[in-house]
């Protein structure tokens, strides 16, 4: 039973080796495709700032000359915009992990939340947009103050901390539960005392990622009418705010009229990028160092 | 052995403390509430999408909606409402991107899982997935500022803003989320089953194409509808590069206005609350949610039910 | 090729001397493999030490030994398969009809292609059984319908499975049982036509009964095939090979005919090992 020709297969071989070799080196152009691409607008970004990101414009104030200014303010909004997304997603994120995880019984209504929430992370963020703009804006009459934004930003970011936090409480080994159970302590100590306290590492990684979603998010904020106006510096979060990605938004799109606005909305993302970055080290840095505890 | 006594004793004290049994049995219910705001989002959603949708149709008819081509909101005198234009705008600037996502995230996904050795994948990988952790304003910046004057030099019909620049760089954001779910799917693809085929004689590039993506394929596929539906929701890239022309055209050198640029023209301008501009964000919206609901559950169907089972 | 159905060895092996002369039967016990001071590392660890071993032609060799002892590795050494695991390191050489497998410009797809595997547990491909079977010849360029069939069909029938799944060829392998499945994986490997065929513990995963189905069939297909069999089972060892190699922590203990290791051994450790006092 020969019916495979020997010579045949020998002359194809070569063809099939060199066409591996050849499409071994264009999947590898592709993978390094996208990261050539982050370089180039990483520079280019980065030449388009030089000479105009310095210290005043980290402290001077929005103005329409360019010359001097500044985001102050929305650097301002945007950390007052932290101040409601950190503290509300953190409560509502980690108490519905451990809602899911520790009390739910697995049925229906379980499998209902939880594929309620992973459509809401599928859900458009502009959509988010418009809901708050309905709800937050104008039923509950907060207009585009610092509250209504971080409502809406943090609905948008919560689906992250969840998963966040039913992982790193899944992963919690069950001997620590039972000897916690074994000496009498009731569930909720038992969470509060032990699961929560190994789980802290995976929920704080869980948090940066969804905070620094919220920091580069601008649809929402378009959505909820905030006007391109220059702000006072907000003192409340009942007052009116911009934040760093609505200042690039607005620089850009007015660029047309005044090229230096080009280049602030540059310096404005390397600021953006920058405090990206250092969350994120600090995410890597709290994953390597509690990774292997078990 | 008193003390001992005395440890017991607080024990047993500390037991019959009515705040720690009010305490475990309120627990639950505060939790509960906790994971109750995920679904009250979703019926704020739905809720608010549907109602202003309805009070939108009861000045525009569904026709008028769904199969004329005008689309002039502001108009003092005759507005025009057709999502049309807009359903244009979003599918081109998606099948762009895509053109792009898909063959790059794939072809990158094949080098990570099957030529790659564990130490460049340990390196490549979070580096492509940086590209999606950038916000999404820095790409429409990018694609306004630099990739469309860089293409005007090849293609100079292209518009100061068109569909093509803003597709494409929607497209590199997209590629990191098609290759790692398409990794994680090939990943799952048994080793045993690689052997098998490389111990006949095939090269890895055969047995990526014959074995291992047929084996993925529907992980896969889920990975592309999935980028498909962040295409369509993606907000600022195209409201940055593309304009608000609506256009109703196949010519991607132009401006095209999304769906979801649409919204953030119509809320950043003047449209008071109770006129039928403002309506129409929420027919938009509501389009908009639907679509990429139906794929995202489209996407987590695919999985489950084509899960191979090794 | 006169005839479809049946098997006849003297009919194919001079189709053989035909087309490749270097397989010959006027030099049966030719060694097809040479081991030569072969050396593994996985990392830090010595995996293999200083092998020294033979293969003949048309002959079972088994491999037997405690588990760790290098069995395994040494096999996936036969066609480089022990190199997908990144830290390998190799020294000495492998001679397969008188070509070190390690030479620079040795092809290790060309080596494979002669030289099938057949592995510890069932791994076909998620695809259909006809589609099982013809992954080897398809990859390698035959295209030919009508050729594909045949080859599918001769390659079942040699791996004893045919009667039972010629009705329901293109379903998914998968609905096949764990021996079937296993007896699958032996006919696409036949469906290469392999000079030689290297079986990792085959019936390891298997119950009784299949395992008596595969014994049967290597006996069948050394007629026209060199085996290697790795096996932990020593009772099978002793059922079906001809030569038997003894390891023992990474070395060749012994390699003598079956016959002799079974009741004569040289070597104590030999005799300790089968007559059960350790592994």
């Amino acid at each position: 039973m020969e019916y495979i020709d020997r010579g045949h297969v020998q002359k194809k071989m070569r063809t099939r080796l060199l066409l591996n070799k050849v499409f071994k080196y264009l999947f590898l152009a592709a993978t390094l495709f996208g990261l050539v691409f982050l370089a180039i607008l990483i520079t280019r970004v980065f030449i388009d700032s030089i000479g105009w990101l310095d210290f005043s414009f980290l402290t001077n104030r929005l103005s329409f000359n360019p010359e001097i200014a500044g985001i102050k303010g929305a650097a301002a909004g945007t950390l007052w915009l932290m101040v409601i997304v950190g503290p509300v997603t953190m409560t509502l994120g980690v108490g519905t992990a451990i809602y899911l995880e520790e009390y739910a019984k697995k049925g229906r209504l379980h499998s209902f939340i939880q594929t309620n929430i992973s459509n809401l992370a599928g859900v458009p963020s502009i959509v988010f947009g418009l809901l708050g703009l309905t709800v937050f804006v104008r039923v509950l009459g907060f207009g585009s103050s610092i509250i209504a934004g971080g409502l809406t930003m943090s609905l948008l970011v919560l689906p992250i901390v969840v998963v966040a936090a039913q992982e790193a409480i899944r992963s919690v080994p069950g001997f620590l539960r039972e000897a916690s159970y074994g000496m009498g302590a009731t569930k909720w100590q038992t969470i509060k005392k032990v699961v929560l306290p190994a789980a802290i590492p995976g929920i704080l990684t869980g948090m940066i990622l969804a905070l620094s979603r919220a920091i580069g998010e601008t649809a929402p904020l378009v959505a909820l009418g905030i006007p391109a106006l220059i702000i006072p510096v907000p003192g409340s979060i009942f007052d009116n705010f911009t934040a760093l990605p609505m200042q690039v938004y607005y620089w850009t799109i007015d660029s047309a009229l005044t090229a230096e606005y080009l280049n602030l909305a540059a310096a404005t993302i390397i600021v953006l990028l920058v405090v990206l970055f250092l969350m994120n080290s600090v995410a890597i840095i709290i994953r390597n160092k509690f990774q292997k505890r078990y | 052995m008193s003390e001992r006594l005395n440890v017991k004793e607080a024990i047993q004290a500390k037991r019959k403390n009515n705040k720690s049994v009010f305490v475990e049995k309120m627990v639950p219910v505060i939790l509960f509430l906790a994971a109750f705001i995920s679904i009250i989002t979703t019926i704020g959603i739905v809720g608010t999408l549907t109602y202003e949708t309805i009070l939108f149709f009861r000045e525009v008819s569904f026709t008028e909606f769904f199969t004329t081509t005008d689309l002039s909101p502001l108009n003092p005198t005759d507005p025009k409402f057709s999502i049309l234009p807009l359903l244009m705008g979003t599918v081109m600037s998606s099948l762009i991107a895509m053109f792009v996502a898909i063959p790059i995230g794939l072809t990158t996904a094949v080098y990570l899982s099957e030529y790659a050795s564990s130490n460049s994948r340990k390196v490549l990988k979070p580096m492509i997935e940086v590209l999606a952790g950038i916000p999404t304003i820095v790409y429409g910046f990018f694609a306004f500022t630099f990739v469309t004057p860089v293409l005007q030099e090849v293609i100079p019909i292209l518009d100061r803003t068109n569909v093509l620049s803003p597709g494409i760089v929607m497209g590199i954001m997209i590629i990191p989320m098609v290759a790692s779910l398409s990794e994680d799917a090939m990943n799952s693809v048994p080793n045993s089953m690689r052997e098998g085929a490389l111990a006949l004689g095939a090269t890895p590039l055969e047995v990526a194409f014959r074995v291992v993506i047929p084996a993925a394929i529907s992980g896969i596929i889920a990975s592309f509808v999935l980028g498909i539906s962040r295409a369509i929701g993606e907000t600022m890239i195209v409201t940055i590069a593309s304009g608000s022309t609506k256009n109703f055209t196949f010519d991607v050198t132009q401006s095209m206005q999304t769906m979801t640029a649409y919204i953030v023209e119509v809320t950043s301008g003047d449209a008071g609350a109770g006129t039928t501009a403002y309506f129409s964000l929420y027919a938009v919206g509501m389009t908009l949610f639907v679509f990429t609901l139906l794929m995202n559950m489209f996407a987590t169907y695919i999985t489950r039910r084509f899960r191979e089972v090794y | 090729m006169s005839s479809l159905t049946s098997f006849d060895p003297e009919e194919s092996k001079e189709k053989n001397e035909n087309q490749s002369p270097t397989i010959t039967k006027d030099r049966p016990k030719a060694p097809v493999y040479q081991t030569k001071a072969l050396n593994l590392w996985y990392g830090q660890t010595h995996a293999l030490k200083d092998i020294n071993l033979p293969i003949f032609e048309n002959e079972v060799t088994a491999i037997i030994g405690p588990s760790g002892c290098g069995k395994s590795t040494y096999i996936k050494t036969l066609n480089r398969m022990v190199e997908m695991v990144e830290s390998v390191k190799i020294s000495g050489e492998i001679l397969y009809r008188d070509k070190n497998i390690f030479d620079k410009n040795y092809r290790v797809e060309e080596l494979r292609t002669r030289v099938g595997m057949v592995f510890q547990k069932p791994n076909p491909f998620p695809k259909t059984i006809f589609e099982n079977v013809a992954y080897g010849p398809k990859v390698h360029g035959i295209r030919d319908k009508k050729l594909l069939k045949q080859i599918v069909e001769n390659s079942l029938k040699g791996a004893a499975i045919w009667e039972e799944v010629k009705d329901r060829l293109h379903e998914n392998a998968y609905g096949l049982s764990g021996g079937q499945q296993q007896r699958l994986c032996i006919a696409r490997c036949l469906a290469i036509e392999p000079d030689v065929i290297l079986m990792d513990e085959p019936t390891s995963a298997l119950d009784p009964k299949s395992t008596l189905k595969v014994e049967e069939l290597v006996q069948e297909l050394k007629k026209n095939y060199s085996i290697v069999i790795v096996t932990h089972n020593m009772q099978q060892a002793a059922r079906i090979s001809d030569k038997t190699a003894f390891f023992l922590n990474g070395e060749v203990v012994e390699n003598e005919k079956t016959d002799f290791i079974f009741s004569t051994p040289n070597d104590n450790r030999t005799e300790d090992y089968i007559s059960g006092r350790f592994g």
